[in-house]
């Protein structure tokens, strides 16, 4: 199918922004902390990366990967809040969550203001370029993320404490685990992959920041986290779906036979589909057994 | 160990037990860092303080003038995310995600609009049919998720984002499909669907304040019958609390769950009503989210899930939302507002904290005590312990 080859470029422009935060939340989950702040840690990410590279990209021409890892640095440092909140205060992990995605739509906008004098930041000159076949870095960083997602979770004896803290925090610490920094990395591994996501989408998909620059990329992958059951490969092909069905959308709208449709119905599609699937793939459930229970430290 | 004088039961201990005072001390911390921040980019907190007052009072501290409209208009912008917010509660006491308020908001909204557009207009019976299938649309929107939980075990967090974007593309496709509507608005409703109310509005100068705070206030009401006095909120609160426990006992965890699901919807499905027939006069197609679902469940958050708190709790964040112009014209960024909504969300968590520190509090009066009375205590701390 030749036209699939053309869309790939597209689909993988748009699955990477979603695929290297499901990572991310697949991280955080496995350990036991649900991270519902990934749409406001993408947006964190996004303001950080645009702002940064309008006032480097003059300056240097690794402005583009200087401003990805300052998102990533934001998402950093933002979701210690969460991780605060929720590993040491043992607070119920929605809250922060919920909180964080709200401090994210108005903190940016109001830096936005602050900095330059409107509700979004100024426009950069140049994006990311996509490289040979048309496909952007982005792509690349993605799977590398996965790659290294899946090896460490599987591969490494950080992984398998941080899966023991996901599935049973008691039994984790009574083996000399100290759950609740394993907790804390997860987290912030989290953070860092949801604001270099929001970086790579700002940089690719569009030219400057506003609030609706993320609009729901942060659900979709919280979602595609427990659609592909919490595993990597599972969460990738979540993350492709998705990705596919809205280029499918964005393509079908412009072929002549398909005309008669309203453009609703394509916008639609992607989240049908998602629905459709979740509830044909259902059955047990596949979810960490610890995610999103507080954990106390031992009984004294 | 020496028994000092701080290892007594105090004041601090009596206010950090009760969530209500937490709540408040929570949302006056949010305010100080606002105002902190106000400073630090240079504008005058004053002006934030004075906007505040001149929503909640109508009072223009700058110009001596006094305009109850603020007050109406603050009251207005309250109502849906009171609604939202006990949407996002009632899932919440059974357990239940709930982030599909937004979703089961416009399923209402769409319902209602509907409604006003077809129904043929008799006076009263017109938006009470209105508001009725706005409640079961919303219901139905919302026992979907739980439906879909109970039998698929889909996740309610999943589907109900799911479902927010479909009802929301859904919506603007079948709004557009009303003879006369373009893309964004379709053709006005006739007189007798819209809640206005004039008594309401001559009481405020003129708002937009409408019928649809005695929906709100009604909902409240009911919600607190529902879950405090009735079985089935015992039934529900006990799903929340422990699913095991509860089937054991003999509840129906998957129906509570879907039912639970279809009254979250319906007080959703209200809200939506309620912006559309109260504050506008002409059916919205629907160019973005509202947010009204993602903003009730701070409501819900700080109000604890009661329906008192989440009363009160969003008559705090509609304030916040309707100061935004009077900031504006006091040069204060209006942005200031979501950040103290998400500073108080986030500060919520020191309620749990406060409870981490009175556990401590409570260990270190039961050490001192035991010190002073060496082998009396050696009861009670058996049933501690226990």
């Amino acid at each position: 199918m030749g036209s699939f080859a053309a869309m790939l470029p597209s689909i993988l422009m748009i699955v990477s922004p979603i695929l290297i935060t499901a990572v991310g939340g697949m991280i955080c989950e496995r350990s036991g902390i649900v991270n519902i702040a990934l749409e406001g840690l993408m947006g964190i990410g996004a303001f950080t990366a645009a702002t940064v590279h309008y006032f480097l990209e003059p300056l240097t021409p690794y402005s583009i990967w200087i401003a990805l890892l300052a998102g990533l640095a934001s998402g950093m440092i933002v979701s210690l809040i969460h991780a605060f909140a929720s590993v040491t205060l043992n607070a119920d992990q929605v809250i922060s969550g919920t909180g964080i995605n709200l401090l994210a739509t108005g903190g940016t906008t109001f830096l936005s203001q602050v900095i330059f004098r409107m509700e979004r930041t100024a426009p950069f000159r140049l994006g990311m370029m996509p490289g040979p076949g048309g496909i952007y870095p982005t792509a690349w960083i993605a799977l590398a993320v996965v790659f290294v997602s899946w090896y460490v979770l599987y591969r490494r004896p950080f992984g398998l404490h941080l899966r023991a803290c996901g599935e049973h925090p008691q039994a984790a610490a009574s083996a000399g685990l100290n759950v609740q920094r394993t907790r804390y990395i997860a987290v912030m591994i989290s953070g860092a992959l949801a604001g270099l996501a929001g970086g790579c989408l700002v940089l690719t998909q569009t030219i400057q920041y506003t609030v609706n620059t993320i609009n729901g990329a942060g659900y979709i992958a919280l979602a595609a986290v427990s659609f592909g059951r919490w595993k990597p490969a599972g969460v990738s092909a979540a993350s492709l779906l998705f990705g596919t069905a809205v280029s499918l959308a964005i393509y079908m709208v412009n072929i002549e036979s398909l005309r008669f449709l309203p453009s609703e119905f394509f916008s639609v599609l992607p989240y049908v589909i998602t629905l459709v699937t979740l509830v044909i793939f259902s059955g047990r459930n596949y979810a960490p057994r610890a995610s999103g229970q507080p954990y106390e430290r031992g009984g004294s | 160990m020496k028994a000092d004088s701080s290892a007594k039961p105090g004041r601090i201990d009596t206010i950090l037990a009760n969530d209500k005072a937490v709540s408040l001390i929570v949302v006056l911390l949010g305010l100080f860092l606002g105002t902190i921040l106000v400073a630090l980019v240079g504008k005058n907190p004053a002006g934030m303080y004075s906007a505040m007052l001149q929503t909640l009072t109508g009072f223009d501290i700058d110009r001596g003038t006094w305009n109850s409209r603020y007050i109406g208009e603050w009251l207005t912008a309250s109502i849906p995310l009171i609604l939202c917010g006990l949407s996002f509660g009632f899932a919440s006491r059974t357990g239940l995600f709930n982030i599909g308020a937004e979703g089961q908001y416009i399923a209402g909204l769409t319902a209602a609009q509907f409604v006003a557009l077809y129904f043929p207009p008799i006076p009263v019976l017109h938006w009470v049919v209105a508001l009725l299938a706005a409640a079961l649309a919303g219901a139905f929107w919302g026992g979907l998720v739980g439906w879909l939980k109970a039998k698929f075990e889909v996740s309610e967090v999943v589907s109900t984002i799911l479902l927010n974007y479909i009802a929301f593309f859904l919506s603007r496709w079948a709004s557009m499909q009303i003879p006369g509507a373009n893309t964004y608005k379709t053709p006005n409703f006739p007189q007798t669907a819209t809640l206005s109310s004039p008594f309401l509005e001559s009481l405020t100068n003129g708002s937009r304040l409408n019928l649809g705070l005695w929906v709100a206030i009604i909902c409240c009401v009911i919600y607190w019958f529902i879950i405090e006095k009735t079985k089935l909120g015992f039934e529900l609160r006990a799903t929340g609390l422990n699913k095991d426990a509860a089937r054991c006992s003999g509840i129906k965890v998957t129906s509570r769950i879907t039912i639970s699901m279809i009254f979250a919807g319906m007080f959703a499905g209200l809200a939506g009503a309620v912006v559309a027939l109260g504050s506008f006069g002409y059916g919205r197609v629907l160019g973005g989210l509202d947010n009204y679902g993602f903003n009730g469940i701070a409501a819900a958050l700080v109000g604890n899930n009661t329906a008192g708190g989440t009363f009160v709790a969003g008559l705090l964040f509609g304030m916040l939302a309707s100061a935004q112009p009077l900031m504006q014209s006091r040069q204060i960024p209006k942005e200031i507002t979501w950040i103290i909504s998400g500073l108080v969300v986030v500060l919520i968590s020191l309620r749990a904290g406060a409870r981490l520190f009175l556990d401590w509090r409570a260990k270190k009066i039961a050490r001192a005590s035991e010190d002073a009375l060496p082998g009396e205590n050696a009861q009670p701390r058996e049933d501690r312990n226990g």
